[in-house]
C-alpha cells in the first residue's frame, strides 16, 4: 500500500527522517511507533502531502505519490479541531466535499454515521457546543466519510473516555476486516498489542525495529517462565535453571525461572511427575521492547 | 479549482450570515455619516454663556453686546471704580472682568497698552481672541476718526472676491472644482485604506482561528495551502465587495433623494436669471458642487477605483495571511503588522500632499510604488492623470501582487503548521526557502 524508499527530511539542522525505508502492506493494521520527536508526524505529513521529503520516494499502491491519492487517504491528526462556529452537519459536508465526495452521497453517509454514533440530535448545533468526546467522534466521522483506502490515525484515543475508546476500537477493527489499510501511530503500547498486525519502531528519524507483531515478540523472548506448584514438592532443581524469584501463596509456590532453550525439554520431563498448576513462558511486552530499543539507540 | 470554490463559499457564507455583518452593512453609512458630522455638530452646539464684566472708562467699546456665548456686561464708570467693579464681577460669578482705563488725552495706544483682563484661573482661547479682535476693531475706528476718516467709507470700500477659475483642459468654469476633486480623491483613497485594514485583518484573524482551533491540519490533508489561502482571501474579498456595493447603493439612494429634494428646484430657479443676464454666477454652495461634479470623469474614476480596490486588497490580504500563519494568537501579530501597516499609513500621509499637488514628484512616485499606489493614485485621479502613468501604476501593482502573493504563500504553508515560539523575521525568510511539494 505504502512504500517509502530512502525518505529524508530535515528542518534546518534538525533531521526528522533519516533515509527511511518502510513498507505498509495493503489491508494491514500497521503500528507506527516511536518516542516523541522520532519523526512519526513528519512521515505522516509526507504521506498526506502536507510536506514533501528532501529526498527519497514514496509509493502509494505502487504509484508515485501524487495529488490524485489525497482522496483515498483519511487522516485523523493528533492535534485536531474543527471550525467552532460551524454546524456539525455543515462541517462534515464541507470536509467530505473537500475530499471530492458528491454532495448527495456525502449527506447520506453523514446521516448514517451520526446515527451510528448517536449524534443525530447535534447535527444542527455548532461544534463549540459539543463536549470534547463528541467533537472527537465528529472528527473521526470526518476522517471516514470519503471511505479512504488508507486510514492514518495519530493517537486516535486521546480525549475519549473508556466507553468511547471501545466504540472507536471496534470501528477500527471493523474497518480493518473490510480491507482498509490502517496506519496507527501511538504511544499507548497496550492498544497496539490489541489492534496491530505489524509494527515499525522509529527513533530519531531511523527505523529500529520492523515486522509482524508476533515475530517481534518472538525476537524479544526473555527466556523467563512462570510456574505454580504445590508447596514442598521440589527440594533440588535440575542443572541449567536459574530461579529468579519465588513466593508462597495459599499453599502454592509461585516461581519465576530463567531457562536456556535447550534445557526446556528436560525441565518439562522433570516437572511431569510433579503436581503442576501452571507453566507459562513470560510474553515479551511491547512496552518493554519499546523502552529497551529506544534506550539503546 | 473546485476545492477553492468550496473554500470561497464557506468563507463567504459564514461571514455574510453573521448578525454583526448584516448590522454593520446596513448601519455603516449612517454610522459613518455620524462619525463625520458629529464633531461638527457638537462644535456648533451653544456652549454655556460666558459673561464678562466690563468697566469701560474710555467708552471705547460703544456698548458692544458680545456674541452668542460671550456676553459683555457694562458697569457705569460714574458709579463704579476699578476695585468695586472687580468685586461686583466676582460677586456675580461672572466669567472674567475686563478693565479699559480712561485714556490720557484720548490716545488709543495708551488704552491698548493698559487694557487688562482678570479671571480666577485660565482664560479660554476663544474668549481671549474674541476680546482682542473686538478691541482692535474699536481702536482702529478711534484712530481712523482721529485721522479724519469716516469709518463708513472704509466699510463701503470692502470687496469680496470669488475668483473664477477656468480649467483650460476641461473648458468649463469649474467653480470650487478643486475642492470637490480633493474631496473625491480623499474619500476614494480613504475607503481603500479602511477596506484593506478592515478585511485584511479579517483574513489574518481567520488564519489564526484555523491555527488555534487546530482545524488546519485536517484542512491541509485535503487541500493545498495555496488553495486555502487564496480561497480565504477571495471569499473575504467578496464579502468586502458585497458590503461596499450595499454602501454605494445606499449612498446613491441618499444622493438621489438629496438631489431631487434640494438641488434640482434651486437649479431650475437659478437658471432663468442666469441665462438672461450672464452677470452673476450662482454662489450657492450646493448648486456649484452639483455643476462641478459634472466636469469629473466618474466612469474612469470608478473603474480605476475598482481596480485599485481589488488588487490593493489582494496584495495586502496575502501579507496579512502570511502574518496570521506565523503566529499562534492575535496578540503576537503586532510585530509583523508593522511592515504592513507602515506603507498604508505612509500612503495616507502622502495623499494629503498629493491632493495639494497631484502632479508633484512625491505624488508621482508614491502612486507607482505598489504598496502605496492604491491610495495615492486614487487621490490623484480626480485631477486627471496621464494614461501612461495610470497604466504603468496598474501594471506595477499587478506584477507585485503576483510576486508578493507567491512569497506570502511560501511563508503561509510553513507557518500554519508551526506552533510555539514566535518566529523572527529571519526565520520567516528561511521558511520561504523551504522545499515543498
Amino acid at each position: 500500500m505504502i512504500k517509502a524508499e530512502g525518505l529524508h527530511k530535515s528542518y534546518g539542522d534538525h533531521i526528522a527522517l533519516h533515509h527511511l525505508d518502510l513498507e505498509v502492506k495493503a489491508g494491514s493494521i500497521f503500528g507506527l511507533l516511536g518516542p516523541n520527536g522520532a519523526g512519526k508526524t513528519s512521515f505522516i505529513r509526507i504521506i498526506n502531502q502536507i510536506t514533501a521529503p528532501d529526498s527519497g520516494q514514496l509509493f502509494f499502491q505502487g504509484e508515485k505519490l501524487s495529488a490524485s491519492h489525497i482522496k483515498k487517504i483519511g487522516y485523523l491528526p493528533e492535534e485536531r479541531g474543527l471550525y467552532p462556529k460551524m454546524k456539525v452537519g455543515e462541517q462534515l459536508l464541507y470536509l467530505a466535499q473537500l475530499k471530492e465526495v458528491e454532495k448527495s452521497q456525502a449527506k447520506e453517509r453523514i446521516l448514517k454515521w451520526l446515527k451510528d454514533f448517536q449524534l443525530m440530535d447535534w447535527k444542527d448545533k455548532n461544534v463549540e457546543e459539543l463536549s470534547k468526546g463528541m467533537a472527537q467522534k465528529v472528527q473521526f466521522i470526518a476522517t471516514l466519510l470519503h471511505q479512504p483506502e488508507l486510514l492514518i490515525l495519530d493517537e486516535p484515543f486521546t480525549g475519549f473516555d473508556p466507553r468511547n475508546t471501545e466504540i472507536i476500537k471496534k470501528e477500527i477493527r471493523r474497518l480493518g476486516e473490510m480491507g482498509t489499510t490502517i496506519i496507527f501511530s501511538t504511544h499507548r503500547m497496550e492498544s497496539v498489542e490489541e489492534i496491530c498486525d505489524s509494527i515499525v519502531l522509529i527513533n530519531k528519524g531511523k527505523k529500529v525495529l520492523e515486522g509482524p507483531l508476533r515475530d517481534i515478540k518472538q525476537q524479544f523472548r526473555s527466556g523467563n517462565y512462570d510456574l505454580i506448584l504445590e508447596e514442598n514438592e521440589i527440594s533440588t532443581w535440575p542443572a541449567g535453571i536459574e530461579i529468579l524469584s519465588q513466593t508462597s501463596l495459599q499453599g502454592k509456590l509461585h516461581l519465576k525461572l530463567k531457562l536456556e532453550p535447550e534445557n526446556k525439554q528436560s525441565l518439562l520431563q522433570f516437572l511431569s511427575t510433579k503436581n503442576l498448576h501452571l507453566f507459562q513462558e513470560e510474553e515479551a511486552k511491547l512496552h518493554d521492547i519499546f523502552i529497551q530499543t529506544t534506550a539503546e539507540e | 479549482m473546485k476545492k477553492i470554490g468550496l473554500i470561497i463559499k464557506r468563507e463567504f457564507s459564514t461571514r455574510v450570515r453573521k448578525k454583526s455583518f448584516i448590522l454593520l452593512t446596513l448601519l455603516g453609512p449612517i454610522l459613518m455619516a455620524a462619525v463625520m458630522f458629529l464633531p461638527a455638530y457638537l462644535a456648533s452646539l451653544p456652549t454655556d454663556d460666558r459673561v464678562i464684566t466690563v468697566l469701560d472708562e474710555s467708552l471705547l467699546l460703544d456698548f458692544e453686546k458680545g456674541k452668542d456665548e460671550i456676553r459683555l456686561r457694562y458697569l457705569p464708570p460714574d458709579k463704579f471704580d476699578f476695585a468695586s467693579a472687580q468685586a461686583f464681577s466676582e460677586a456675580q460669578g461672572d466669567y472674567a472682568f475686563m478693565h479699559i482705563p480712561l485714556s490720557e488725552g484720548g490716545d488709543p495706544d495708551f488704552v491698548a497698552r493698559n487694557v487688562r483682563l482678570f479671571r480666577a484661573g485660565d482664560i479660554s482661547i476663544s474668549v481671549e481672541s474674541y476680546l482682542e479682535n473686538t478691541l482692535e476693531k474699536y481702536l482702529q475706528k478711534e484712530k481712523l476718526k482721529a485721522a479724519g476718516v469716516d469709518p463708513e467709507i472704509i466699510a463701503r470700500t470692502k470687496t469680496k472676491i470669488n475668483l473664477r477659475v477656468i480649467n483650460t483642459d476641461e473648458g468649463l468654469e469649474t467653480e470650487n472644482a478643486t475642492l470637490i476633486k480633493m474631496g473625491i480623491g480623499y474619500v476614494a483613497a480613504f475607503a481603500i485604506y479602511i477596506f484593506i485594514f478592515l478585511y485584511g485583518s479579517q483574513v489574518m484573524r481567520g488564519v489564526i482561528e484555523e491555527k488555534t482551533s487546530r482545524v488546519i491540519e485536517i484542512m491541509v490533508s485535503s487541500v493545498r495551502p495555496f488553495e486555502m489561502m487564496s480561497g480565504k482571501i477571495i471569499g473575504i474579498g467578496l464579502v468586502a465587495m458585497l458590503q461596499f456595493t450595499v454602501w454605494i447603493g445606499l449612498g446613491s439612494i441618499f444622493y438621489v433623494i438629496a438631489v431631487t429634494l434640494f438641488i434640482d428646484p434651486q437649479l431650475a430657479a437659478n437658471n432663468l436669471p442666469n441665462a438672461a443676464t450672464h452677470i452673476s454666477l450662482p454662489d450657492d454652495g450646493l448648486l456649484s458642487i452639483y455643476s462641478s461634479l459634472q466636469s469629473i470623469d466618474f466612469f474612469g474614476i470608478i473603474a480605476s477605483f475598482l481596480f485599485y480596490f481589488i488588487f490593493g486588497y489582494l496584495l495586502y490580504a496575502a501579507l496579512f495571511a502570511a502574518v496570521g500563519s506565523a503566529v499562534d494568537k492575535e496578540s503576537d501579530s503586532q510585530q509583523f503588522m508593522l511592515p504592513i501597516s507602515l506603507p498604508l499609513i505612509l500612503g495616507l500621509l502622502v495623499i494629503i500632499r498629493a491632493l495639494d499637488n497631484p502632479d508633484g514628484d512625491i505624488a508621482f512616485w508614491f502612486s507607482m510604488i505598489p504598496l502605496t499606489s492604491p491610495l495615492v493614485m486614487m487621490a490623484r485621479l480626480p485631477f486627471g492623470v496621464a494614461p501612461w502613468e495610470l497604466i504603468l501604476s496598474m501594471l506595477i501593482l499587478l506584477i507585485s501582487f503576483v510576486l508578493l502573493t507567491w512569497f506570502a504563500s511560501k511563508i503561509y504553508r510553513i507557518g500554519i503548521l508551526m506552533y510555539g515560539k514566535k518566529p523572527t523575521f529571519i526565520e520567516l525568510l528561511r521558511w520561504a526557502r523551504y522545499k515543498n511539494q
